[in-house]
């Protein structure tokens, strides 16, 4: 099982287009992806709990997975710099 | 009954052109299911259901994703593949799941997982808040499938047809595709309604405020005119095909004006583009538009969890700044508050949101914010031959006025840089605009706000829609006073309201004496035309006769009389 801290850096955190690309990275693993923000721990694949959770940049929130790869990959994704256009 | 037996129906024309086909409406919302619904039968199998709705539902809106992607409309496609993911989302089927085992019926399970998300998305506000529409969208789609329900939404046909709405949500119209929907007709809305000004930007015929058009059965032929308002039901092919004629002779004589906007006798009346970003540059710049009169900056700031930068603003205004070579570009500073929030900038709740603290109002509690757009637009406006023209919302009298004067100068935007202006948009500001005319360098009027207060009507209510006609005598008697102080003391004054986009009413204004008209960019040509095609005296004498009209109707048909350009163009 492993399990990252992460702060988010990017500029609009887990909002919109990039929750949309989080979630479907983490539902190309086979396996459970958890997404924990403040004690809460939520189904990292589930778009509606993602948005729920309201991730902006700054804040700190942890990935967790049988699956390192994705984690690694979810990792990437919330703490890279912020890119224009597409 | 046959379709000869109904009467016809006579709404608000809002966007000119005449549309023939069979009426197709939308589909009523669908009913939430009764409250403890409950099962009736095997769990499994009501859960299947609910998967098969959930799958479906997906399914349909990733293809319309694509098919707006298809058509270029890349944001619609965004929304609608986010909102494919929500009907797909696990977590919705397993809620909905746990309901049906707790022995709800399967829709009245799925209403309640919806619910859950509702109220998580709700409680995070801004731009979370805002995806509640979208949720509830995909919620009665679902529920549709699976009660057998008609879908909600804008009807699929394969034949050309008149829509007919209660209203129109942009995410409905977000998917209307111009060439199957050859008119649109709705029960509620006024001229600057959201439906009104998308048709008009769409170039589709329409009418609002017409609520008798619900009753139209589906498939009831109709002809709309959306400059006149009235849908003939049933018309003769004679009818159509004069309405028809008549349109494409004016669609003629509409392409054959062109250059910068001026009377018959050379009068200059720059005709200018109203936008909102970036992307309607183009659509402006097709249309003949000399510049912009209306450059709405909200896009940048609402939808956004953060505040815009300096550099992103400096490079989004250096966009459209560049665009225009030396022609004007005016910029509304942020009009933002009360009806439309900001995620990062929190207002108490407002018991009347249109009379709060909103735009310039919420600035001089953020000078900062107004700080950092002005610093952005003079630095946008640096080494380009753009001729910038930056003036603030919703200013009610001279304090407002010298407070966004002073914070421009302040920002870079000196005399040599920039003219400084204000709207005038609160009918205060109209009546008094010679005590600050002097202090400022030009008014622009926005005339959906300033008729909104100067009726004490709602713009967004259809049932007030009347009191939106810009042609009501109270509303030009305040573009009279604006205008008549800006020229005395030798400033322009402009209109960026959707009132400047009814050519008969664009000739009144410059006879009221406003110096430019901003507008939606399609309704440019045929302004230039009429503008075109009459005096400026006789655009005064057309002024002085709609103020002499005691109703909207009478002040139009004086002022008509006095126009004979119109009737030559077959209007």
């Amino acid at each position: 099982m492993a399990e990252r801290q992460i702060k988010v850096t990017t500029e609009v955190g887990l909002h919109a287009r990039p929750a949309a690309v989080f979630v479907q990275t983490a539902a190309e693993s086979e396996d459970e992806v958890g997404l924990t923000k403040d004690g809460r721990r939520v189904n990292a694949k589930s778009i509606l709990a993602v948005l729920g959770l309201d991730v902006r940049n700054g804040d700190e929130i942890s990935v967790d997975s049988f699956d390192e790869t994705i984690v690694d990959r979810l990792t990437a994704l919330v703490s890279q710099a912020p890119e224009g256009g597409s | 009954m046959t379709v000869t037996d109904i009467a016809n129906v006579t709404g608000v024309g809002v966007s000119p052109g005449v549309g023939a086909g069979p009426v197709r409406a939308m589909a009523a919302a669908v009913p939430e299911p009764p409250a403890g619904q409950p099962l009736d039968g095997d769990p499994a199998e009501a859960k299947r259901r609910a998967a098969e709705a959930f799958a479906a539902v997906g399914a349909d809106l990733d293809a319309r994703a694509a098919a707006a992607a298809a058509r270029d409309r890349a944001e619609a496609g965004e929304v609608l593949a986010a909102q494919a993911m929500m009907a797909r989302d696990p977590s919705l089927a397993e809620v909905a799941g746990q309901r049906i085992d707790g022995g709800l019926a399967a829709p009245r399970a799925v209403h309640e997982a919806f619910g859950t998300f509702r109220e998580l998305l709700a409680k995070a506000g801004g731009y979370m808040a805002a995806r509640v529409t979208d949720l509830d969208d995909i919620r009665d789609r679902v529920l549709a499938v699976l009660t057998g329900a008609p879908m909600p939404g804008v009807p699929v046909a394969d034949e050309p047809f008149v829509l007919v709405a209660r209203d129109l949500a942009p995410a409905d119209t977000a998917l209307i595709d111009p060439a199957k929907v050859v008119a649109f007709v709705t029960a509620e809305g006024g001229p600057t309604s959201h439906t009104a000004i998308l048709a008009r930007t769409m170039g589709i015929p329409a009418v609002v405020a017409a609520p008798a058009a619900l009753d139209l059965p589906d498939g009831t032929r109709v002809l709309v005119d959306g400059a006149t308002g009235v849908i003939t039901v049933d018309p003769d092919e004679d009818a159509v095909r004069r309405a028809t004629q008549a349109a494409d002779a004016l669609a003629e004589a509409v392409s054959a004006a062109k250059g910068p906007g001026r009377t018959a006798d050379r009068k200059r009346v720059p005709l200018l583009a109203n936008i909102g970003g970036p992307a309607d540059v183009e659509g402006a710049l097709a249309h003949g538009a000399e510049g912009v009169g209306l450059f709405r900056t909200e896009f940048l700031f609402l939808d956004s969890a953060e505040a815009p930068t300096f550099e992103q603003q400096v490079a989004t205004y250096r966009k459209v700044l560049s665009s225009f070579g030396d022609g004007r570009v005016v910029v509304r500073t942020l009009d933002a508050g009360a009806d439309k929030p900001l995620a990062f900038l929190p207002t108490g709740e407002e018991p009347n949101p249109a009379l709060g603290e909103r735009a310039l109002r919420m600035m001089r509690h953020h000078p900062d914010m107004l700080d950092t757009q002005l610093r952005a637009l003079a630095e946008a406006a640096r080494g380009l031959s753009a001729d910038l023209w930056v003036m603030a919302p919703m200013v009610a009298d001279g304090d407002d006025a010298a407070f966004f004067v002073d914070a421009a100068r302040a920002a870079g935007l000196t005399e040599e840089a920039a003219k400084v202006g204000v709207m005038v948009e609160i009918p205060a500001a109209a009546l008094r605009a010679r005590d600050f005319a002097g202090g400022v360098d030009f008014f622009s009027i926005g005339t959906n706000d300033l008729a909104q207060y100067a009726f004490a009507a709602d713009r967004q209510l259809g049932a007030l829609a009347r009191f939106q006609d810009p042609w009501q005598p109270a509303l030009l008697d305040l573009i009279h006073a604006t205008a008549e102080a800006a020229n005395r003391a030798g400033k322009s004054c402009g209109v960026c309201g959707e009132a400047a986009a009814d050519p008969a009413l664009a000739c009144v204004l410059v006879g009221l004496g406003v110096s430019s008209l901003s507008m939606s960019a399609p309704s440019l040509p045929m302004v230039r035309a009429v503008l075109a095609a009459h005096t400026v005296s006789q655009c005064v004498r057309a002024a002085d006769a709609a103020r002499r009209g005691t109703s909207a109707d009478t002040a139009r048909e004086l002022a008509r009389a006095a126009l004979p350009g119109l009737s030559a163009l077959g209007l």
